[in-house]
């Protein structure tokens, strides 16, 4: 019998089914008399479709039939949250952008023939001139989309340039400036993209499993793609998903297509992604090219700090496209006071996939750029990179603390938190040992970098700037609902809107319940992803589960627990307030062998007769969660690599982390996604790059040019933490998901670039690999 | 991803085996190169001969002077030999460092060799060590040698009718030893040979009296480095010996530009592994 307590490292519940491979993803999911999809991609990144021949295909037995653009073009172009930019059609119309774009859709009895089937469509197309790189669309010199006017389809600005220049153009000030990119990633959930698309005739409903992190914003997609009377008719259910990372964070023209396919034939109709589909069909995250400029005062007081570039949106804007990079203005000035801000940031379209959100968005961008650019900074003053950043910081004492971008960040102690990396990871012991590898000739880097994110999206406010679903019909804020229900026999349900993909959510929103109700977690069942359990959900993604899902939860138990204490105190004959609950059941205060079981106290309360006179049947309970502000979890991070002079090749050494997401509910599970995080950015720094030839053919298409780090490509983690809870939620707590992911990236290019600062090397580009860092000594060294 | 129609066949026996091969068959060991290419449509044979179930290829033998390995032996099994370990170190750490856990325990040592693959690990090292190839038809057996059985990428000089049913190498004597270095695609040893390189020599009275270097990764096929050997035998094998040697680690190679390396950097690197390795099979040579 586990009692969740609040704060331990329980077990993941949902273990023993996935790890036996027992656990229930979309293509474990049959029906009878299924058909399944296939798509023609396009070859051509940008190119007019001259003609579609689908005769051989639609002659191939077991093909039911071929669908292209004039089939679909009457339900419109994908929705999107943030209808910004030129929109997908849900095949291409007369015209092809990007590199796998869906041009046909394919229908067959089973899966194989309907691939036989695609092979067998032939399109002709006559290319046209392709717009790969983001800063070249920019110049407008060639448009993407002959319909718009610019390739340039929003331009974030905040601040004031001119303030920024005055204390540049200062004679006593120090001006650091360094362009970098922030490269084009590609998110690689284990799991791929997969749907099943049930059109029920004669009730003119839908049901759409998917792997999709927002079922409900699905569900509203569907609603209005469709003409369905309202949401209630469309049901979109993420059963076990293979990982997200923000690919699920979408609408997707699958999504829209399956489900056409299936009203069309009459019968449930399956798409499963392949993996090289993925790299070109699903969103890609990140693709900025940025320039940060930090002014400093010669003793290292920073004055100004401004961030100007572009970001690419890839060919057609999905779900939140435009307002990721604003995601990342949010965290643009880091933990630092700054006299002066600016940030600007053109988003462009090219001709490639669309790019969204991928763990962190935005916040890796600009966390990326401060942080390389504080270390450069420290360079330029020849000043210890820590006592810089100390400096520096917003005080304890400023908290809440306002920033230049008019946020105010709730909580923290990062020079506190520092202290206890430098601690922990013995930095004068770590730059002792870089004293003794450089007498050596040896290239020994310690690279530190720490942030601040925002997390928990989001006070209703928010809203009004569109952080809601009103895009797909469903106008509401990014709040989080929960139901948790007393069964008669004193089991529980809690359902839940948000939508995991592996980060155990069963596990501690059971703990939560459970820690609240004092009902064992083995009687605790959680429900998730699926629209038609709960009232309004907005899913899983920017690190906001936990501090508003996981709060959602607990109000609603403890609105449970209050009623059930009216029953126990009738039960017990005595006053409400006197009410205890313990041992799975309650007592009355100071009586603790009077306990009447929760056992009871549910059978109760589900039979009216026997209860106080006027109370109404049931112990079920529903609970929405407004968070009064975002909330800020921060960290220190130190990475310690050496270079091989020879070779370029960077080993990772040792790892440390500090990190403070306020209060821990599954210590466990926080270090779980620390460590699948950590790696993550790990991967972005030295490995991962999605990269495009002239022509728009991505040359990274399968797991063998992109490769991810695995376990086997990390040391093992040292992780620490300190507590600075939040007032945003009544938990305390902040969130975790993408800390890793925003922190690690600058860490290790902080690091090689510390262990190259004897040739002089100020910045390479990333990914890290052997090829460019050792490109990058021999110019050094001429 | 589904491959296109074919048939399977798993013979009992190396006769049914050749019965079944044809112009439009492929031969099976492992499947780990063979149906990731057939899913992805960019092989589709008639035919697929899963040769796993023929007995009696599976074996490590000593053979006196020699070592076979048949065409079943997984890579798992080739790294961990105490065998292979002491008398071809560069075959045994070739086969530890070709992919991840799953890959080794699946794929076939003779499967690589076979696949020819142009960055791949092992058939650098059965150059290096000298190695004879059998390829089996119906007709008879063929023994060619390691250096002339890799023919372009992704080409040995197998026909569709063979299997290669073994290969076989000298153990090592007094005074040789071998070894195997590579920088892999992911960084460190891991992944396919961004450059790789084998060696193998023999010392004798302070001064090195045979050598053989084999390179992978940066050209169309893994190929004997026949200059380095030159430089190298005569050589006392000191650093500087062997660093003037491994200037000549591309002489007579095409090097080829891709995502991971230009033509500079990867004929940068052959010499930085010639080197590596080379003084790696000194030190194995005691
Ligand atoms: C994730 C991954 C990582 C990898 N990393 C590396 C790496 O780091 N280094 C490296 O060198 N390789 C690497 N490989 C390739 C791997 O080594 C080969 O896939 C494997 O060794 C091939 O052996 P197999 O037995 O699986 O051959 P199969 O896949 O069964 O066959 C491969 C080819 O060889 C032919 N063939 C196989 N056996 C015979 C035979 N006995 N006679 C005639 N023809 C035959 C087949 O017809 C086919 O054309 C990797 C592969 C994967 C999937």
């Amino acid at each position: 019998m586990t009692i969740g307590v609040f704060g331990t490292s329980v077990k993941r519940t949902e273990d023993p089914a996935l790890i036996r491979g027992q656990g229930l993803f979309v293509d474990d999911i049959k029906r009878d008399n299924e058909a399944a999809a296939a798509f023609v991609r396009s070859p051509f990144a940008h190119a007019k479709i001259t003609s579609i021949d689908k005769s051989a295909a639609e002659a191939l037995p077991g093909v039911q039939a071929v669908y292209t653009a004039d089939d679909v073009r009457s339900l419109g172009p994908l929705l999107a949250q943030v209808p910004i930019g030129k929109l997908r059609p849900l095949l291409a119309d007369g015209v092809v952008k990007h590199v796998g774009e869906a041009v046909a859709m394919v229908v067959a009895d089973n899966a194989a023939t309907a691939r036989d089937g695609a092979d067998a469509v032939f399109v002709d197309y006559d290319p046209l001139k392709v717009v790969v790189d983001p800063e070249y669309a920019a110049t407008n010199e060639a448009l993407v989309h002959d319909d718009l006017e610019s390739n340039i389809i929003h331009t974030w600005e905040e601040g004031d340039a001119e303030a920024v220049q005055a204390l540049a153009d200062r004679e006593d000030t120090v001006v650091t400036s360094v362009k970098m990119v922030n490269q084009r990633l590609i998110p690689t959930a284990i799991e791929p993209r997969g749907v099943l698309a049930e059109w029920q005739h004669g009730y003119d409903r839908v049901t759409l499993h998917s792997t999709t992190q927002q079922p409900h914003a699905v569900a509203g997609a569907l609603a209005l793609t469709f003409g369905l009377p309202g949401v209630s008719s469309a049901r979109v259910i993420a059963p076990e998903v293979g990982g997200g990372f923000g690919r699920g964070l979408n609408v997707y023209a699958e999504e829209m297509l399956a489900v056409f396919a299936s009203r069309e034939l009459g019968r449930p109709v399956r798409w499963i992604e392949t993996r090289s589909e993925a790299s070109k069909s699903t969103t890609h995250g990140r693709g900025w090219a940025a320039t940060a400029t930090i002014v400093s005062e010669p003793d290292g007081n920073f004055l100004a700090y401004s961030l100007v570039g572009v970001a690419d949106m890839g060919a057609y804007s999905q779900n939140f496209s435009v307002a990721i990079p604003v995601l990342g203005q949010f965290t643009m000035p880091g933990q630092y006071k700054w006299d002066a801000i600016y940030w600007k940031m053109d988003c462009v379209h090219t001709h490639t996939p669309t790019v969204d959100a991928y763990r962190g968005a935005g916040r890796p961008e600009t966390s990326f750029y401060v942080e390389r650019a504080v270390d450069t900074a420290a360079r330029d003053l020849g000043m210890d990179p820590i006592e810089l950043r100390k400096k520096n910081f917003f005080q304890p004492e400023d908290f809440p603390a306002a920033t230049l971008i008019g946020m105010s960040m709730d909580s923290g102690d990062y020079g506190g938190n520092l202290d206890v990396l430098v601690e922990k990871a013995d930095i004068a012991g770590l730059r002792a040992m870089q004293e003794t590898a450089r007498a050596e000739g040896r290239y020994f880097g310690v690279g530190i970098a720490t942030f601040v994110e925002a997390c928990g999206l989001a006070p209703s406010g928010f809203a009004d700037a569109g952080v809601s679903w009103a895009g797909y019909g469903l106008p509401s804020a990014f709040n989080e609902s929960a139901v948790v229900r007393v069964h008669p026999d004193a089991s529980v349900t809690v359902v839940t809107g948000t939508g995991p993909t592996g980060q155990g959510h069963e596990t501690v929103w059971s703990q939560i319940a459970s820690d609240r109700l004092g009902i064992p977690m083995e009687r605790i069942t959680v429900v998730h992803g699926d629209t038609k359990d709960t009232p309004m959900g907005i899913g899983t993604g920017g690190s906001r589960s936990a501090a508003v899902g996981g709060v959602a939860v607990a109000i609603a138990a403890d609105r449970t627990k209050e009623k059930a204490a009216k029953v126990a105190a009738h039960l017990l004959e005595a006053s409400e307030e006197d009410i205890v609950f313990a041992d799975n059941g309650a007592h009355v205060a100071g009586s603790p062998d009077k306990n009447v079981p929760w056992t009871d106290i549910a059978a109760t309360a589900y039979q009216p007769h026997k209860m106080p006179e006027g109370m109404e049947a049931g112990l079920d309970m529903t609970a929405f969660f407004d968070p009064s502000n975002l909330t800020w979890p921060y960290g220190s991070h130190v990475a310690v690599v050496e270079v091989d002079p020879e070779t370029g090749d960077v080993e990772l050494l040792k790892y440390v982390a500090v990190d403070d997401c306020g209060n821990i509910i599954n210590p466990m599970i926080v270090g779980g996604q620390l460590h699948g995080g950590i790696t993550q950015g790990i991967g972005q720094a030295l490995l991962e790059a999605a990269v495009f030839d002239d022509e728009g053919t991505l040359i990274t298409s399968t797991l063998t040019d992109y490769p991810i780090p695995t376990a086997t490509d990390v040391p093992s983690f040292d992780l620490h933490k300190t507590t600075t809870p939040t007032d945003a939620n009544p938990l305390g707590v902040k969130g975790i998901g993408e800390a890793g992911t925003i922190v690690s990236t600058p860490t290790i290019v902080n690091a090689v670039v510390d262990a190259l600062s004897p040739l002089g090397i100020k910045h390479i580009e990333m990914p890290l690999r052997p090829r460019r860092v050792w490109e990058a000594m021999q110019e050094a060294r001429a | 991803m589904y491959p296109r129609e074919f048939d399977y066949v798993a013979p009992a026996s190396l006769d049914e085996a050749f019965g079944a091969l044809g112009d439009d068959s492929k031969v099976m060991s492992g499947g780990m190169s063979l149906l990731p290419l057939m899913k992805m449509r960019l092989f589709s044979p008639a035919t697929v001969v899963d040769i796993g179930r023929i007995p009696g290829l599976d074996a490590i033998e000593d053979s006196g002077d020699h070592i076979s390995v048949g065409a079943l032996v997984r890579h798992a099994d080739t790294a961990t030999s105490d065998l292979i370990k002491a008398n071809a170190a560069a075959l045994a750490t070739a086969a530890s460092l070709t992919g991840d856990v799953q890959v080794r325990n699946r794929g076939t040592t003779c499967g690589s060799l076979a696949h020819a693959d142009v960055a791949a690990d092992q058939p650098a090292a059965v150059i290096a060590l000298g190695a004879t190839m059998f390829a089996q038809s119906a007709s008879g057996t063929r023994e060619i040698a390691a250096s002339d059985f890799f023919v372009d990428a992704m080409t040995s000089a197998l026909r569709s009718d063979e299997i290669l049913t073994g290969i076989r190498f000298p153990k090592a004597g007094p005074g040789e030893g071998s070894a195997y270095d590579k920088l892999g695609r992911r960084g460190g040893r891991s992944d396919y040979a961004v450059a790789g390189v084998a060696a193998w020599v023999k010392k004798s009275n302070g001064s090195i009296e045979d050598a053989r270097v084999a390179v992978t990764g940066v050209g169309t096929k893994p190929t004997l480095a026949a200059g380095v050997a030159e430089a190298l035998i005569g050589s006392d094998g000191s650093d500087a010996a062997v660093k003037s040697a491994a200037e000549k680690a591309i002489d007579g190679i095409t090097v080829l530009e891709d995502l991971y390396g230009s033509v500079e950097y990867k004929s940068h690197l052959a010499k930085v592994y010639v080197a590596r390795a080379v003084k790696a099979a000194l030190a194995n040579a005691g």
